[in-house]
């Protein structure tokens, strides 16, 4: 501990740690690297079979929602299980308005639909933390679920809704991988920002946050809505796929539990740790539902309890560790040869 | 020596179910005066700091920054208006390094910078407190005292007017202590509003201009150091009995 000198003037430093105004060389570097994945995934439903093109479409869902899961719960550890509350309103969205307007209006208005429903729900719940927050979210699902099942009984249609919209496998697969990359753009442009900021703080320590400064309420809501509204654009991208809604399917639970796990395997700390889970998993799922198709929650749920006991920073943590041991060894091997030479 | 009360606290209560933490406390403390809260444990010193800092809402009372009244306007909104704030056990944000723990006092508060003027302007905390090379460490990595002193200067990143430091010198040696203090010293030399409660008496008389004794939520005694140490009814308080 250095006790000297410390009631000395302040001295101004010059040394320069990664400055955050300005995008820096890494960053367009980084910013290169993904235009360049994107372009190399938006070409392969051309060379891809059928079979491929629909495991496609499902991680592209999936990387889209499980990202916009974790710009929100990543930072704050809030665990939010109503992704489907937002997912299905975009898909009922489309399902109920396409005789009234056409198909791209209403994907715009699912996004609008989407942060209003997320604004009024943030503001009134995300006082409340921890496990409260988590059943909270649960239970919204299954609230607007209910709902919508009594409107349908109310309004004399069908259990669900068909949705006719023309679109090709390609084009399906195209829209929902311009959506991811906005999340990506969005989550990179909040990361560097002071509202990522913010939230890494209220992650930390509410408390402290709070008395730094930070309207810990705001913040949480703005990402909440930001988050929420990816959500239910993607309900809105892909209800045409489904051709078929109802409210199980909608608003189905499993779909929010299945996000939380594959970001959670993948790792919520980087941007772009959920990728890292969803293709794993997607693979993963694909696996047991053709082998095993009686057992897909119990498999599910015994992924579920291996990730959370084994890798609990997710893959991407697995990565750094290797990575750091990697360096230390190279360092100590440094060290090796230098005591060597240094001998000889 | 009272110019313009920096902050004033009017019967200012603070209860919990059935206990009365705080009763009834009011004081002035003008610009640029160090006002010691002491008194045992248990007496209400950290509530009342939670009153000002707006951990805590009152239930009763008004507490006015530079005649404006605070009380239960929330942390955030105080925080932003000029009150900073230690923690009598230490708050560190575990997940992010040391300097991103002072830049995040500097960012939202009261005065607010960003990039490199604020990466530099942290630094020079770091330094000033005597952590010179720890801005890249993790924060887990460092003693209880120096996440004390990480913890100022989050204070202090936002340029606050007045300054709430509760116990911050409890556990220093003595060579420490003796930094700390001048390093109090500064910061009331630099035009700040300060309030510590301590439990080092030696701290309290070179630092005080007053003191308000507290025991089981209520002022017992106010005036200078030297005068309320020698108060029979705060060695009452602190001792129970004249013979320790």
């Amino acid at each position: 501990m250095t006790s000297e000198a410390q009631a000395a003037a302040p001295v101004p430093v010059t040394k320069s740690t990664g400055h955050r105004l300005g995008i820096t060389g890494r960053e367009w570097r980084n910013l290169a690297i993904a235009a360049v994945l994107f372009a190399l995934a938006a070409v392969v439903p051309l060379v891809g079979s059928g079979y491929v093109q629909s495991i496609a479409i499902s991680i592209a869902i999936y990387t889209a929602l499980a990202t916009s899961w974790m710009l929100f719960s990543g930072p704050t550890n809030y665990i939010s299980l109503a992704t489907a509350a937002f997912f299905g309103s975009g898909m009922y969205i489309v399902a109920g308005g396409l005789d009234l307007a056409p198909y791209p209006v209403l994907v715009l208005l699912a996004g609008v639909a989407g942060a209003l429903f997320a604004a009024v729900v943030g503001l009134a719940t995300l006082r409340i933390s921890g496990v409260y927050f988590v059943i909270f979210s649960l239970g919204l699902a299954e609230l607007v679920r209910q709902i919508i099942t009594w409107l349908q009984h109310v309004l004399g249609t069908m259990s669900g809704l068909y949705v006719y919209v023309d679109r090709s496998e390609e084009m399906f697969f195209w829209q929902l991988l311009a959506l991811t990359a906005v999340v990506y753009l969005v989550g990179w442009w909040i990361g560097r920002s002071r509202l990522g900021f913010a939230l890494r703080i209220i992650g930390n320590d509410e408390l402290v946050a709070v008395h730094c400064g930070i309207n810990t309420a705001r913040a949480k809501v703005i990402l909440f809505v930001i988050s929420s509204t990816f959500a239910a654009i993607a309900g809105a991208l892909v209800a045409p796929r489904w051709s078929y809604v109802e409210p199980t399917i909608a608003f189905s639970p499993f779909l929010s539990f299945q996000v939380v796990i594959m970001a959670l395997l993948g790792g919520v700390h980087r941007l772009w740790g959920p990728l890292l889970g969803v293709i794993p998993f997607t693979l993963l799922w694909e696996l047991i539902s053709a082998n095993f198709p009686a057992q897909t929650t119990l498999l599910l749920g015994a992924a579920f309890l291996l990730i959370v006991y084994f890798i609990p920073n997710g893959v991407v943590g697995l990565i750094e560790d290797a990575l750091r041991q990697r360096g230390e060894w190279l360092k100590s091997l440094r060290l090796l040869l230098v005591r060597r030479s240094r001998d000889a | 020596m009272p110019d313009s009360p920096a902050l004033t606290a009017h019967a200012v209560s603070k209860r919990f179910g059935g206990l009365v933490a705080v009763n009834d406390i009011s004081f002035a403390l003008a610009e640029n005066e160090v006002l010691g809260l002491i008194g045992p444990n248990g007496s209400g010193k950290t509530t009342m700091m939670n009153l000002i800092s707006g951990a805590l809402r009152p239930s009763a009372g008004e507490i006015r920054l530079y005649g404006e009244d605070i009380a239960g306007i929330g942390a955030s909104r105080i925080a932003r208006k000029g009150v900073a704030r230690t923690f009598q056990l230490v708050r560190m944000l575990p997940g992010l390094t040391v300097l991103e723990n002072v830049t995040a006092g500097g960012v939202f508060g009261h005065a607010r910078r960003w990039g490199q003027e604020l990466n530099d302007y942290a630094h020079a905390l770091l330094q000033r407190v005597g952590l010179p090379n720890a801005g890249d460490v993790a924060m887990t990595a460092l003693t209880y005292i120096d996440q004390k002193r990480v913890e100022l200067a989050r204070a202090l990143a936002g340029d606050p007017k007045v300054l709430l430091l509760d116990e911050w010198l409890a556990g220093l040696n003595p060579t420490e202590l003796k930094t700390g203090i001048a390093l109090i010293e500064q910061l009331r030399a630099e035009g700040r509003t300060i309030i510590i409660v301590e439990h080092v008496m030696h701290a309290i008389r070179s630092l005080c201009d007053r003191c308000i004794v507290m025991s089981s939520g209520a002022k017992i005694a106010e005036g200078t150091p030297r005068d309320v140490l020698a108060d029979a009814e705060v060695i009452r308080a602190y001792l129970g009995t004249a013979d320790a």
